[in-house]
């Protein structure tokens, strides 16, 4: 057989390596289902925490060059209502990943467990949200602190746990082995990068929050290398996000070393349709070179 | 994408349209080559950044219409002339000229994309009847314009008032049915409180006329992306914020009953 585009994470089974990235879309049941309606192989909720927040005012996100800046600021129900949502999605024909994010170890796990009781078939760890205080990042930066988060929602919960990693460190392969080694099933690589928009008539940061996140096509190739230095220094699955547009940024991040890939500003240029499109494209390419699946190709630039 | 693009235009001219509404023309050739019920976001430097519609869009010149209700409508009509606005859009669905004879209907500040409307449904040839409710007479926007275009180009106009200060008195709902109930009409197109469009998408339904409305959500990114507007399976900055008949159906459930707050949770519409 040629060309098969089914992967395997941890135990989740996706139909295609396409999965809804963290923070965009996936604030309401109807629309996580409409997301898996327009063909996704997995779907990552907003990140949720124990307590409802805001967000930060608006400007939230703006269009800069070569991406998109945000700083939304996490505004979410808080777990005890987000968990209505989540169970509303019983019947998903695909996996539901829910992203979490908390002020401690312990709140992680709080978190995990009320959205793995709901329904969630997987977690992601917000550990690299870069523009909030006392969480994401700045829990993330700290190999010690991520190694603490991901023991304790490990205990906590009986299935896979990502932690998705922030680029905005030093040595992205030293926190990527933090995870590994205090038991994560996966690694995500890689939230947005810090920046930040200053508008030259009115001589202010754009942005409400001032910085933000950078995603799109400028992050591409920083998650190109991440997701290649990770490649090298664990042996879990990575699931590669940063800039994927077309099915080519997919494969790139593939032969990075990507198990699969996250899809979030692209819906922006191109609207849900991008999932069946990068699916199918990852599916043709296999087929022109040759080979068999998907999983011949994760990390294949390595030996070159 | 250039529409994406945060730009910054120096109002040109401020008009009072009645106490607490103001309209603010600025020079933006995108806003202004914008269709009847498309929105854009507004950056009131220092402030805030809202979701406004574009109430007029001609030659260079675009305008919006703003109701003071929330800390960043009150800084945006405390604006002069030659201060400068952030402009992002236009973005989403516009109204679309469908039908011979349409009933348009605006309740209080729902009524500024409606007059862009009324002059491109006339510009069409559609026979073209308004409604407008307001609460009391010193509210009623756009009066001499659309009395204007009643004169020189035929434009039925009607106003209500609830407490009968002006025109009948009532809400616009009652004048809509009763409108129904008269004349034939094969298409309507509404815009103004969630609560008054559901009365209205039931009343398009039984009369089986096509309806289009434009609703409202929290708005942040206007790109699609953020999924704080979301409504059933569609965002109302990307797939709205007009929606037609057949959209309606599908969130009907949902429809005037309920939206999302700034934490995304799921809550019931005060009226």
């Amino acid at each position: 057989m040629q060309g098969q585009i089914e992967v395997e994470i941890a135990d989740l089974k996706l139909r295609n390596p396409t999965i809804l990235a963290s923070g965009i879309l996936g604030t309401s049941a109807d629309y996580l289902t409409e997301i898996a309606r327009a063909g996704a192989g997995a779907v990552t909720t907003k990140s949720v925490g124990l307590e409802p927040r805001e967000g930060y005012k608006n400007p939230t996100v703006i269009q800069v060059e070569c991406g998109i800046l945000n700083a939304v600021g996490l505004p979410n129900p808080g777990i005890r209502k987000f968990a209505k949502e989540i169970e509303e999605l019983h019947s998903l024909e695909i996996p539901l990943i829910v992203s979490v994010y908390g002020f401690s170890p312990k709140e992680y796990a709080e978190v995990a467990m009320m959205a793995v009781e709901a329904g969630a078939d997987a977690i992601e760890l917000n550990l690299s949200c870069p523009h909030i205080k006392g969480s994401g990042a700045e829990i993330g930066r700290s190999p010690k602190m991520i190694g603490l988060v991901v023991e304790k929602v490990k205990e906590s919960v009986n299935r896979p746990i990502f932690a998705k990693l922030t680029p905005n460190v030093t040595d992205i392969k030293e926190i990527a082995m933090a995870a590994a080694s205090s038991g994560a099933d996966a690694i995500t690589a890689i939230n947005t990068v810090r920046a930040m928009a200053i508008d030259i008539e009115t001589c202010r940061p754009i942005l409400a929050n001032k910085i933000g996140g950078l995603s799109g096509g400028a992050i591409k190739p920083i998650a190109v290398r991440c997701v290649y230095e990770i490649y090298e220094a664990v042996d879990i699955p990575i699931i590669g996000c940063g800039g994927v547009r077309t099915w080519r940024d997919a494969v790139e991040l593939i032969l990075a070393g990507a198990s699969a890939v996250q899809i979030g500003s692209a819906i922006a240029y191109e609207g849900l349709p991008v999932f069946k499109a990068i699916a199918e494209g990852i599916r043709t390419y296999l087929y022109r070179k040759g080979f068999g699946s998907v999983k011949e190709i994760v990390g294949l630039a390595h030996e070159a | 994408m250039k529409h994406n693009e945060m730009r910054i235009v120096k109002i040109r001219k401020v008009k009072m349209e009645t106490r607490n509404v103001k309209t603010i023309f600025f020079e933006d050739k995108l806003s202004a080559s914008a269709e009847p019920g498309q929105f854009l976001m507004v950056w009131i430097p220092g402030v805030d950044e809202i979701p406004l519609s574009i109430s007029s869009a001609s030659g260079r010149l675009a305008s919006v219409t703003v109701k003071e209700i929330g800390e960043a409508t009150r800084a945006l009509n405390k604006m002069k002339k030659g201060e400068n606005l952030g402009i992002r859009g236009p973005f989403g669905s516009h109204f679309r000229v469908v039908g011979k004879n349409a009933l348009v209907v605006g309740g209080g500040i729902g009524t500024a994309p409606l007059f862009m409307l009324v002059t491109k449904l006339l510009n069409n040839g559609v026979k073209t009847t308004i409604i407008e409710g307001a609460k009391t007479r010193s509210e009623i926007l756009f009066h001499d314009q659309l009395l204007a275009l009643h004169d020189k180009r035929g434009l039925k106009v009607m106003f209500t008032t609830e407490d009968g200060s002006y025109g009948t008195k009532g809400v616009v709902t009652e004048a809509a049915e009763k409108c129904l109930s008269e004349e034939k009409f094969d298409s309507m197109y509404v815009c103004g409180k969630e609560a008054m469009i559901r009365e209205l998408y039931f009343l398009a339904e039984k009369h089986g006329i096509q309806m289009q409305a434009s609703l409202e959500r929290i708005i942040r990114c206007a790109m699609g992306i953020c999924g704080s507007c979301v409504i059933g399976r569609y965002r109302v900055c990307k797939d709205g914020p007009v929606f037609d008949s057949s959209q309606l159906r599908e969130i009907s459930i949902e429809l005037g009953k309920f939206q999302r707050n700034f934490r995304g949770e799921r809550i019931p519409i005060e009226n």
